[in-house]
């Protein structure tokens, strides 16, 4: 059961007031780096909106999540690419949806296997409820309060939008 | 049980890798594959990837050999593999330990896979039969049968140079008769849909029938490399052989060796392979093997890619069969 939540030119708005809040937080020289897929498609966007020089990093963290040993082998993998030094770099790392935090935590671990960044800032379009680790956000679009059953995904990258479903 | 049967699970998932022949085409597909993604930790800060933490993996040499045991070992601790290698040569078999005993031993130290090469055809198929549930059975190369992680390696290199492999000539020229590369490689280019397909050598080294593989067979060389995209150049086991399949190395040399001379026949672009180790004049001039063509050292920069793939896929079907999510 798919359910439309925010639309695209919601969305875009959403990106629009994150890239406002991102700009006025971010350090100077920051590299955006998004997590395959949903989380490049809004780093896209903000990458846009903040004009930054550097080309954008790619991050596929299925080499680096914790359910390996459950789920086996993701068939084929898109190399992840940071196309920039992460030694001593401010990185803004941009993901779709925050729910576990276990995403973000693999990501931390491939960036510093790339090199040591000066900081890390986490940007969110959805911050939705079901944490299992210490982590929050520093730039959200929006947060959700959803049961453990059901997940917000989302479909892109044009048009964008956000859809609820029941877990299968 | 054919090996291809033994080889893949219920879920269609690799589960020990013994021959290329029977090998499904999308699964040799998702090898190549994998292994693109993992060619690029090679140029990382850290080349290391977290996904075989905690494993154990034992590499059974009961050959000699340098490259493929130090590539498979490299591969496995990029992984983060925990690696044991075992030098047969001086280990328990020598005392008159069975091999099925020493595997036994193995499992008891907790090992989830074994690297193995063997003089024995079959050898990696009768240990893949015997290993607990859990544990995974690599072939690094049994007797004359096959050599799978070469031939992948192979195809991943002509993909990575070539590209499309549909429009493509390739020659296998040497010592065919003998080489478990040879055939593991024939078996893969053709599951890949190479365009043409020729093994080049004299009578003597060329398998009675072997066109029943779907190769063209050539007895001289200039014929043979004619047009050719790829020349793989097979090592001449002079150890394996025996009695009078050739006259003399310098002989074979004058015939049979590859001079940029008689390479001029084939494509202007051509990619001349060896899987190695190469005996210098014998059949590789040291021109050729040096030379622009060449693509021999990439190949074993690719044995690491690829084999850090096919034991990671190999790894991962111990776990549950997946679920949607």
């Amino acid at each position: 059961m798919l359910k439309t939540a925010i639309a695209h030119s919601e969305v875009l708005d959403l990106i629009t007031r994150m890239a406002a809040d991102l700009k006025a937080g971010m350090r100077p020289g920051a590299a955006l780096v998004g997590i395959h897929t949903g989380g490049v498609w809004v780093a896209e966007h903000l990458n846009r909106h903040l004009s930054l020089p550097d080309p954008l990093g790619e991050l596929n963290i299925a080499f680096y999540r914790d359910d390996f040993s459950h789920i086996g082998m993701h068939p084929s993998v898109r190399p992840s690419t940071l196309p920039f030094d992460v030694d001593g770099r401010h990185i803004v790392l941009v993901d779709d949806v925050l729910f576990t935090g276990r995403t973000v935590r693999a990501a931390l671990n491939e960036i510093f296997d790339y090199g040591r960044p000066a900081s890390v800032m986490l940007v969110v379009l959805v911050d939705r409820s079901g944490r299992e680790l210490p982590i929050q956000p520093d730039v959200t679009g929006t947060t959700m309060d959803l049961p453990t059953g059901q997940h917000v995904k989302l479909i892109g990258p044009d048009p964008l939008s956000l859809v609820v479903q029941r877990a299968a | 049980m054919k090996p291809h049967q033994i080889q893949i699970d219920e879920q269609g998932r690799l589960k020990h890798f013994i021959s290329i022949e029977g090998l499904p085409r999308d699964l040799l597909i998702a090898i190549l594959d994998a292994a693109q993604s993992f060619a690029g930790v090679g140029e990382r800060a850290i080349k290391k990837l977290p996904l075989l933490r905690g494993k154990t993996i034992a590499t059974l040499f009961f050959e000699p050999s340098t490259r493929t045991r130090t590539t498979f070992e490299l591969a496995a601790k990029r992984l983060s593999a925990d690696v044991l290698n075992i030098n047969v040569q001086s280990s328990a078999t020598r005392k008159g330990e069975s091999l099925l005993d020493t595997l036994r031993t193995l499992e008891a130290m907790h090992c989830d896979m074994f690297v193995v090469r063997h003089p024995m055809s079959g050898a990696a198929q009768l240990i893949a039969s015997h290993v607990a549930p859990h544990v995974r059975v690599i072939n690094a190369g049994d007797g004359r049968h096959e050599h799978p992680t070469q031939a992948v390696l192979d195809c991943f290199t002509i993909r990575r140079v070539k590209g499309d492999l549909s429009s493509l000539v390739v020659a296998i020229v040497g010592d065919v008769l003998h080489s478990r590369v040879a055939r593991s490689d024939i078996h893969a280019l053709n599951i890949l849909g190479v365009g043409e397909l020729r093994v080049v050598g004299p009578k003597t080294l060329i398998p009675p029938g072997v066109e029943a593989l779907g190769v063209r067979v050539f007895y001289d060389l200039e014929p043979g490399l004619r047009d050719a995209d790829v020349v793989i150049m097979l090592r001449l086991q002079n150890e394996r052989m025996q009695g009078t399949l050739l006259p003399s190395a310098h002989e074979y040399f004058q015939a049979y060796g590859l001079t940029a001379a008689k390479l001029a026949v084939a494509r202007p672009d051509v990619t001349v392979m060896h899987p190695g180790p190469i005996n210098r004049g014998v059949e590789i001039d040291t021109a050729v093997a040096d030379g622009p063509h060449s693509v021999i050292l990439q190949q074993v920069s690719h044995g690491i890619a690829v084999r850090m793939a096919i034991m990671s896929m190999a790894m991962g079907s111990q776990a549950a069969p997946r679920r949607t999510r």
